[in-house]
């Protein structure tokens, strides 16, 4: 890369790049800085000083001095340990002796820098306060008496979650002595002040935090002040085998772990008792981190149940499935459709698939090019089409990640407002437009970005065709120079005297003006406000959602893409809709209606194979097979079982149809076969991330081009803007699937969501009337959603919610109270 | 017997010392004399005479030299490790345990089991503590990591039982309640050591 730079580092000379952290290009190089409150990926808080280093002469904090060419960095001096000594006898104060007990069990960074600094006594004292423990919501428990006040919790919840929940508040402690000031090392001294008058609470001046229960901020905390409810004092973390794994809930696919051991005494069992991750690199949504438990137990193999599903696959017409499989069960799956003629149907995946067809024509490639690791490095992002809180956390935190790492903006266009996504920064500006607009808001993108050499000259004057000029009137402060005539009292005199002062006036200017802005619910200052927001901007990225995919112009909308793309120097990311959408929608050729007799995978149909535990046949649930998952970010990640299963699997089925392998596993080579895959064996995917923090998963998908057409797109019309009692089809946060229901920890029930004024003039119960079919639903208020617009989840597959909204994601609906 | 002695196999030059014993009688007769003459001597009460001498110390005179095993025990050094006891705060009466594991993690034969939870009053309580006394090699490494002086070795050295489980869990190893008086501290196998007082140091404080 062109700005490589070379430092010293305690005398060796190390590459790494201009503006990289002293303290990032030491871990890449494997060098240790001791660091407590720093976060890769968030911004440095110097709350704990102990990363202290020399860079040229000078202290500086090794997390948030950054590296410049020829630097020479000193990691430790007799100063630099004395300091960093004080700071860990500061952080022993008062902090309770009951290692034994504490959750974290020996993985205590508070112990380890205690023994790496070699802290065998204690100078300093202060009376105790009484810190109570408690729980901020269902999921979190909080006992501050434990808490070193590093702030990492805080940092992640504000700089990568986006919620900014939780603050530091008043502990209520002694003040430090004024003699100790002069007497101890100053960063230690600045540490401790800060640390003796805070303690962690929640943001909203409540007891709870009313967050996404992400639970990254559990993950975060370097001792065990942070525990999930579910968690605390059940075991030891040593006791603990840890699963590598893929995510399987969404299409974000992140990196976790499993962590399993025997239920307990009684019940000898493997149990999942929690999911971690490597969370310097990757984020985990309260889905991932909390729904773990969702696998089929069974019996042994059900001989019989076996037989009447290799008949009821030999008779079906119809393969029903959604994406929650992995790419081998895929391309099982396509090979019951290659051999015998199958139609394989899949709700979520059919759109995208025809999605990424219709953007492959004219962008030439099968995939999208960017991908949401790269979005985040981008400081100007915008959301179309995507309910980024619901949609996909990963998306969520690159959107918000952004806005606060990387001075960015953002635009968001949505049909419903969400007040998440507007507080993530200053400059994030949202447009809830009218559902059907979505073709606008893309032109509208295309006119603000695009390079107009690049584009053909009817979609330039069709642009051009917004913009108007308009005279306002705007309120202008001038100086005006005002002479007065004073009389001096003393001589009797009088003087001229000018002087000057502010004077408002009227003043008629022109201004440019783009009808878009104003059809997509802009404000009228936009042009101004998008002119503050594009300084200093210099990479554009867009994320695209799933409402474009369900979209009666989705052909027109994948060119708008395809021509952003190309013409405004923009990163493009879409986000499949369901775990493997991707995978299914690379590997399965998908027919669009059930026809016949079917056998439903984890859907309905006459015969039913369920990994849920209802079905005709056990299958294995994602947690209990081993295979690779597709994931957003285009990568093919390896994901091991975590609990046994003794079951049938769809191999075995396979083998009974007479196309089948040894083991699941010997699929994964066989990918190859299909465009963007690699011929690499199973055993042979690596996962897990490097120290400099490059993932190290599985393999990334060939963006394979294709030939490419002329890309001229179509005219947006308001034909289909739809207006009145609207459902939207939209998962609450931390549910995706059957299976994140299933689990015991996710309470997010199957309800409609509302903004809080809808909700409450519907009541409590309503029925939803689709036109086909009525549902009964609970509704639930969502205080971040805005507007009138109502969510319906589609994660109960029982429910078949997709049918019912068809190839939209919006309908209009009679809603009665009930 | 020096060394040079010992190593000297030249029995010929050693001083052995030959018995007087008769030769065994090779005729009918000869055998049938030796049987009488065996039979009348009374040689069987030369020896038996030990036995029945200690037999009337021990019926008339109450003075036994063996232990009236299952009736009567001999103490046991605190030293020996049998079976584990789970003591108690001599205080409150609450278990010791605290729950940390370090026992279950340290046992080499991995026959320890705990379960525990987070309770009422915020603390770590152990629901269910067993030993798989099967698998367990009474090394006693679990008694000497403890920190609360919960588990230790206790003295019931007698283990058969129809079922080994009969004795393994926690309420079968824990002190009773109601025996909480006679509960004795445990100074065997990780116990302080009885000059702890002399050795230990204070904290290193500099304030
Ligand atoms: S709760 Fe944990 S992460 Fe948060 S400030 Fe306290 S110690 Fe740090
Ligand atoms: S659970 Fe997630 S959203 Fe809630 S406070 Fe923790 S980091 Fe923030
Ligand atoms: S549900 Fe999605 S974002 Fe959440 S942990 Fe799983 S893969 Fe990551
Ligand atoms: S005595 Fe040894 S083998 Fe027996 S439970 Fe204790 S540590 Fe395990
Ligand atoms: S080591 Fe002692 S305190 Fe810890 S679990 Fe075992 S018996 Fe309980
Ligand atoms: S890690 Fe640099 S100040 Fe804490």
């Amino acid at each position: 890369m062109s700005n490589e730079i070379t430092i010293k580092i305690d005398g060796v000379e190390y590459k790494t790049q201009e503006g990289e952290y002293i303290l990032n290009a030491a871990r890449a190089n494997n060098i240790f800085v001791p660091a407590i409150c720093y976060l890769t990926r968030c911004s440095p808080t110097l709350a704990c000083r102990i990363c202290l280093v020399e860079a040229d002469g000078k202290r500086v904090y090794a997390c948030n001095a950054k590296a410049k060419d020829g630097m020479e960095v000193t990691t430790s001096t007799e100063e630099i340990l004395e300091e960093r000594r004080a700071i860990m006898e500061v952080y022993d104060v008062n902090h309770p002796l009951q290692c034994g007990v504490c959750d974290q069990s020996g993985e205590c960074e508070l112990q380890n820098y205690t023994l790496e600094l070699a802290v065998d006594s204690q100078s300093y004292m202060i009376p105790d306060t009484k810190r109570e423990s408690v729980d901020w919501s269902s999921i979190l428990h909080y006992d501050a008496g434990l808490c070193i006040v590093c702030e990492r919790c805080v940092t992640v919840c504000k700089d990568m979650m986006g919620d900014a929940a939780i603050k530091t508040g008043p502990r209520g402690g002694e003040k430090l002595g004024k003699e100790l000031k002069d007497s101890m090392p100053k960063d230690a001294y600045a540490m401790w002040n800060k640390l003796q008058k805070s303690v962690i609470i929640p943001s909203n001046g409540t007891a709870e935090t009313n967050c996404s229960d992400c639970g990254e901020c559990i993950a975060v905390c370097p001792v065990g002040a942070l525990v999930s409810r579910d968690f605390v004092y059940t075991t030891n973390a040593w006791d603990l085998k840890r699963i590598p794994a893929t995510c399987a809930h969404c299409s974000s696919g992140c990196q976790i772990y499993y962590e399993t051991k025997p239920a307990s005494i009684e019940d000898n069992t493997e149990k999942i008792f929690r999911v971690t991750n490597e969370w310097n690199y990757v984020s985990l949504c309260g889905a991932g981190r909390f729904g773990y438990d969702f696998e089929n137990r069974v019996n042994g193999k059900d001989e019989i149940a076996f037989n009447n599903a290799v008949d009821a696959l030999t008779k079906a017409d119809t393969i029903r499935f959604n994406s929650l499989i992995s790419n081998e069960e895929a391309l099982m799956l396509q090979t019951l459709k290659e051999k015998y003629g199958k139609k394989l149907v899949n709700s979520d995946a059919y759109a995208f698939q025809k999605f990424l067809k219709y953007y492959g024509k004219p962008s030439g490639h099968l995939l999208y090019g960017s991908d949401f690791k790269e979005i985040m490095t981008t400081d100007f992002v915008i959301s179309v089409g995507a309910s980024l809180r619901n949609d996909n956390p990963n998306a969520r935190y690159a959107f918000n990640n952004i806005q606060k790492m990387n001075k960015g903006a953002g635009l968001y266009f949505h049909p419903i407002a969400d007040s998440l996504i507007a507080d993530m920064g200053k400059n994030v500006v949202s447009f809830t437009h009218k559902v059907g607009l979505e073709e606008a808001a893309l032109y509208l993108i295309l006119d603000l970005f695009a390079d107009k050499e690049k584009l053909e000259e009817s979609t330039k004057s069709y642009l051009d065709s917004f913009h108007f000029t308009e005279t306002i009137t705007i309120k202008e402060k001038v100086m005006e120079t005002v002479t007065e005539t004073v009389v001096d009292e003393a001589t009797g005199e009088s003087k001229e005297v000018s002087k000057k002062v502010p004077k408002m006036v009227e003043k008629e200017v022109e201004v440019e003006r783009n009808s878009l802005v104003t059809l997509l619910g802009g404000n009228d200052k936009f042009a101004e406000t998008f002119e503050k927001m594009m300084k200093k901007k210099e990479s554009f990225s867009l994320i695209v959602g799933e409402d474009l995919y369900y979209h009666p112009k989705a052909e027109n909308l994948a060119h708008l893409v395809a021509l952003i793309e190309k013409s405004c120097n923009m990163k493009v990311a879409m986000i499949p809709p369901k775990t493997n959408s991707l995978g299914v929608a690379l590997l399965c050729e998908l027919d669009e209606k059930v026809e016949g007799y079917t056998v439903g995978y984890n859907e309905n149909g006459d015969f039913r194979l369920s990994a849920l535990g209802d079905g005709d046949l056990d299958m294995p649930a994602m947690n209990q097979q081993e295979g690779t998952l597709t994931n957003m970010h285009k990568r093919v990640t390896p994901t091991n079982a975590a609990l046994e299963y003794e079951g049938y699997e769809l191999n075995d089925l396979m083998n009974a149809l007479e196309c089948g392998e040894l083991l699941t596993i010997d699929w994964t080579p066989r990918l190859a076969s299909k465009r963007g895959f690699q011929a690499l064996a199973f055993d042979d995917l690596p996962n897990g991330y490097t120290n400099e923090g490059q993932e190290n998963r599985g393999y990334l998908l060939k963006n394979l081009g294709r030939r490419s057409g002329k890309n001229e797109p179509k005219p947006f019309s308001e034909k289909f803007v739809i207006e009145g009692e609207i459902a939207y089809r939209c998962n609450p946060q931390r549910q995706f699937n059957d299976f994140s229901d299933k689990a015991h920890q996710i309470f997010e029930t199957f309800s409609l969501s509302a903004s809080t004024a809808k909700a409450k003039a519907l009541g409590e119960k309503v029925e939803v009337d689709f036109g086909k079919s009525t549902l009964l639903f609970d509704v639930v208020a969502d205080e971040r959603m805005e507007g009138d617009i109502v969510s319906i989840p589609d994660f109960k597959s029982a429910n078949d919610i997709y049918t019912l909204f068809g190839s939209d994601r919006y309908k209009t609906v009679t809603i009665r109270k009930v | 017997m020096s060394l040079e002695e010992f190593k000297n196999r030249n029995t010929g030059q050693q001083s052995y010392k030959m018995l007087d014993i008769k030769h065994t009688p090779q005729s009918g007769i000869g055998k049938f004399g030796q049987v009488v003459e065996r039979t009348v001597k009374g040689e069987l009460f030369v020896g038996l005479w030990v036995t029945l001498r200690e037999m009337g110390n021990a019926l008339f005179k109450d003075n036994m030299h063996t232990i009236k095993y299952p009736l009567e025990k001999l103490p046991i050094s605190p030293r020996y490790r049998a079976i584990h006891d789970m003591l108690r705060l001599l205080e409150s009466g609450h278990y010791r345990c605290i729950g940390c594991g370090l026992c279950e993690k340290i046992c080499i034969s991995d026959c320890i089991k705990m379960d525990t939870k987070y309770d009422e009053n915020q603390r770590k309580e152990v629901t269910e503590y067993t030993i798989n006394f099967g698998r367990c090699i009474f090394c006693g490494y679990c008694a000497e990591v403890c920190p609360e002086l919960a588990i230790v070795h206790g003295g019931r050295y007698e283990t058969a039982s129809e079922q080994r489980a009969s004795f393994s869990l926690f309420e079968d190893m824990l002190t009773p309640i109601d025996a909480l008086k006679q509960q004795k501290e445990y100074d065997g196998f990780g116990a302080v050591s009885p000059n702890a007082d002399d050795t230990i140091k204070q904290t290193p404080l500099a304030y």
